[in-house]
């Protein structure tokens, strides 16, 4: 809705270019003139590549789909913060309001190893599904299940899991976390199971299989100064990777023990 | 024309889902996985079904455009989704879930296909719980539910506002598990662009690559689209970015049908539009309106800020029309009324083009936390994409398109008319005729992917000789050219106009002649001015970059290809039904009141449409419909 309040700004952007994985990449500044402070940051890029394709020129390349913060496609670092100034917000719900007319943006993408570059802002996430795939479930396969009443949980637990499985999977914990840990994120995965009966029977495989991914990948460990959990979207909370931590340690004992009694056997 | 025959089985409506699984041919376990099938889409639908065939052995190909299977915008849904559990003891049955989305969808669909839905309806719910999809749950610990979308019962399940997303992650980490197990190959960021027919029957597709631009072939036995819907085809919409017609388009391009495009359905709490370089629209979940009231000012050009506004200059239009379901009334009655405030010069904000829906009196009534509690993540939503605060000052709101109940033909068993092609989820047609109920998306999606397809597939592939097939064969090579040349055309063009501004071009065509209200005098217009835009675009669209690494705006621009001529068979459609239906409205056929009148004499029938060459006209087909278990009868709320 064009508010009352609505103001146009001119802006400068200096963009990160890369136009492949292996390439060298620079930065190049673009003009941003006319944006209405109603639009949102990705609205104020179409408008700055619709000027670029007129001109003749390549448009910057950056992932984005639903556009209402739910998807997790969107995310680069807006003047060295991901997903920007605004707290629990992605890219494309930060809105030009937020912004100064004459202001100097600097974007940039998600810099960690395990997201390779793509072109420009885009980078691959697929690490993240492969986290998942390694055990992120409940094993249970279709039209096996008993009526849904017959699982009671307590409403807290429910919550709390709920809390965790909010996570959007857009990798900002990754690319705020100087170590580009990927614990928040898997310790949300984590949480959200282990919190719920459903996820009880598979609680120790999980965490054991889902953290050797995630060294696999080239995460790296936990940096413990936060940075993840402040720059979440979705407010993930930093007690999702105290618990990675304990169902870890948990897990790693059991299957010792565990190992020891059937090598006595 | 034809007449389409849908493949009902026979017997009570009560028993024929049940007959009919017995019925089914099945492929014995050890053979499952010498079938190859290919699900193109990865939202709930696809990934659903996906997981599924993963499950029971066969081989699955699951194509992906987005660079995760959870980014689809099943997502975006906020609602809920229904089941008839009858957990609240409030008279709820499949029987009465059944009857609402006959009457719901303004009997346009299919009564026994709604029947099947309402019946699986209860095993979706099971099945997610058991994945750990944390649904709202009240102190006992046991599933929550609310009324939602006009219902008279409790049905809808639901997860704080992010259903859609929790269900999509149950469905996504199935399908996961099975990546894993190496039942399903995941293929990221590419999108189908042709259906490949060998022998009348569906074998494979193309798609493009969009990280490296290579066209693939990929051969199968059977081709399952969840492709979602065509909202985007009016520029602005509540779909996300990548949503198109494209696959669906492609296969009817090769001969599937596509059925009543003119059924779209407008939301009627939607976020207006700001300007200009507005690309999207946000919906704002339906459930706010149990509790907001939804109004206008009394007098034409009132400019006073809503708070002083006195009770007696406002006119809360749906509780005034509506007394019996006030603010609940339906997605396309309510959209409709809106429009007639804003027509009418009474619409509010600074455009003009926006209704109040406020949140004064609930939050008088039950106090602040208890509205916060309710719609909290919402009510911060609409703070951070307008910068008001909903608790301070209503809301404005206006319709936007959202969901598409038209899309490609498929009879009972989810079969297009090429035979093994399925259908699932919104690009199909099947279930909520001409206008789809609140919280029943979700729950379509799963019904398709979880458990029907499994059955369908099965006997079709148990059914078929199918020979052996290679991507060397002709057919293969003959579509991978054609779409090989496609692009090199549209990267060849270089003219002066954006994709952009061409989308943006057909989405006023088709919003302003074929949004909330149609007729006969707008619809001609539309006619003729989408085909000379059309060859405006092939001979004067630029496209920037190349073709063999990833570009954004070529895949843009193939999509719009396809919409602007998907939007002329939206308006042929749409000026061939000469009555009102769902979220059909034609502005000669309503009654004195303005209401939509339906005509069961001339238009009981899906009108399903067969391509033909380019620029010749499209051949339509009729499956009729009988309702023997709901008495056709006048929608009425009030």
């Amino acid at each position: 809705m064009a508010s009352t309040k609505a103001k146009i700004l001119n802006l400068v952007l200096k963009v990160w270019r890369q136009s492949g994985p292996k390439s060298e990449g620079k930065f190049v500044e673009y003009p941003a003139k006319g944006i209405s402070t109603d639009a949102s940051f990705l609205e104020m890029l179409d408008a700055v590549n619709e000027h670029i394709i007129a001109d003749g020129g390549d448009p910057i390349v950056f992932d984005h789909d639903c556009r209402e913060g739910i998807c997790g496609s969107c995310g680069f670092m807006i003047d060295g913060q991901a997903h920007g100034p605004l707290r629990s917000t992605t890219v494309c719900q930060l809105h030009m309001r937020h912004f100064n007319d004459g202001d100097k943006i600097v974007l940039e993408p998600w810099r960690a190893q395990s997201f390779p570059i793509i072109k420009d802002l885009m980078v691959d996430r697929t690490a993240l599904d492969r986290v998942v795939s390694s055990g992120g479930y409940v094993s249970v396969n279709t039209g096996c299940a008993q009526d849904g009443n017959s699982i009671p949980i307590r409403k807290r637990d429910a919550d709390e899991a709920f809390e965790a499985a909010t996570c959007i999977g857009c990798g900002a914990c990754v690319a705020s976390c100087k170590n580009a840990s990927a614990m928040l994120f898997t310790g949300a995965k984590v949480s959200h199971l282990a919190l719920l009966p459903q996820g009880q029977i598979e609680r120790e495989e999980r965490v054991l299989n889902m953290v050797a991914q995630m060294d696999k990948e080239g995460f790296g460990a936990c940096s413990n100064t936060g940075a993840c959990s402040a720059s979440c979207p979705k407010d993930i909370d930093l007690t999702t990777i105290a618990r990675l931590n304990r169902e870890f340690v948990k897990a790693t004992v059991n299957k010792h023990n565990t190992d020891q009694k059937l090598g006595d056997g | 024309m034809s007449t389409l025959d849908g493949k009902i089985p026979a017997g009570n409506i009560e028993e024929k889902w049940t007959q009919y699984k017995f019925d089914m041919k099945l492929v014995n376990p050890a053979n499952r996985r010498k079938y190859n099938v290919i699900v193109v889409g990865t939202g709930l639908a696809g990934a659903s079904a996906a997981a599924s065939l993963g499950e029971m052995g066969y081989n699955v190909k699951a194509i992906c455009i987005h660079e995760s299977p959870r980014r689809a915008h099943s997502v975006a849904a906020q609602g809920g989704i229904n089941a008839a559990k009858n957990y609240q003891n409030d008279g709820d049955s499949v029987q009465r879930l059944f009857y609402d989305t006959v009457k719901g969808g303004d009997f346009r669909a299919r009564e026994a296909n709604v029947h099947r839905l309402a019946e699986v309806s209860v095993n979706i719910i099971d099945q997610c719980v058991a994945q750990g999809v944390p649904f709202a749950r009240d102190y006992s610990g046991l599933l929550a539910n609310r009324s939602f979308g006009g219902a008279q019962v409790s049905r809808t399940f639901y997860a704080r506002g992010q259903t859609g997303q929790q269900l999509l992650i149950g469905a996504y980490s199935a399908m996961m598990r099975q990546v894993e197990a190496k039942q399903v190959e995941l293929l990221y960021r590419r999108e189908m662009l042709d259906l490949v027919v060998i022998d009348g029957k569906a074998r494979g597709i193309i798609c493009r690559n969009l990280l490296t631009g290579e066209i693939e072939s990929h051969v199968a036995d059977a081709v399952i689209l969840a492709t979602g819907g065509y909202s985007n085809v009016f520029y602005l919409s509540t779909n996300a970015m990548a949503c198109a017609v494209t696959a669906a388009w492609r296969a009817h391009r090769r001969g599937a049908f596509f059925a009543n495009p003119c059924y779209t359905q407008i939301h009627p709490t939607c976020i207006p539009v700001h300007g200009d370089n507005q690309s999207k629209l946000t919906l704002m979940s339906e459930s706010l309106r149990n509790d907001g009231r939804v109004w206008v000012p009394k007098n034409k050009g009132d400019a006073r800020l809503p708070h002083q506004i006195p009770e007696e200059d406002r006119d809360y239009y749906l509780e005034r029309i509506y007394p019996s379901f006030g603010n609940l009334a339906p997605r396309d009655v309510s959209s409709r009324q809106a429009k007639y405030r804003v027509d009418e010069g009474r619409g509010v904000g600074s455009t003009g083009v926006a209704v109040y829906l406020d949140f004064r009196d609930a939050i008088h009534r039950l106090g602040e936390s208890a509205i916060s509690a309710r719609y909290g993540n919402l009510f911060q939503m609409y703070d951070k994409i307008t910068g008001d605060n909903p608790y301070k000052t209503p809301m404005m709101i206006y319709p936007a398109p959202h969901y598409t109940m038209g899309g490609l033909w498929v009879d009972y068993n989810l079969m297009s008319t090429i035979p093994g092609l399925f259908v699932a989820g919104e690009a199909n047609f099947s279930d909520h005729g001409a206008n789809r109920l609140g919280a029943s998306a979700l729950m379509q999606g799963l019904a398709d992917g979880y458990f029907i397809l499994p059955y369908t597939i099965g006997n079709y592939l148990a059914s078929m000789k199918l020979d052996k097939v290679a991507s060397t064969h002709e057919a293969f090579k003959e579509s991978a050219q054609g779409i090989q040349q496609e692009v090199n055309k549209l990267m060849s063009i270089k003219g002066n106009r954006t994709v952009e501004s061409f989308h943006k071009e057909l989405g006023r065509l088709t919003w302003e002649y074929c949004g909330m209200g149609r007729n006969e005098a707008g619809l001609k217009k539309a006619l003729t001015e989408i085909p000379k835009l059309r060859e405006e675009f092939w001979n004067n669209v630029k496209v920037p970059g190349e073709s063999n690494y990833i570009n954004p705006e070529l895949e843009k621009a193939c999509r719009v290809a396809d919409f602007l001529e998907q939007g002329e068979l939206m308006c042929e459609d749409a000026l061939h039904r000469k009555e009102s239906c769902g979220g059909h409205f034609r502005e000669e056929s309503q009654t004195s009141e303005g209401e939509a009148q339906r005509d069961d004499t001339n238009f009981c029938y899906v009108a399903a449409w067969e391509w033909q060459d380019k620029n010749k006209k499209q051949v339509l087909h009729k499956e009729e419909l009988h309702f023997d278990n709901v008495k056709l009868a006048t929608r009425s709320y009030k």
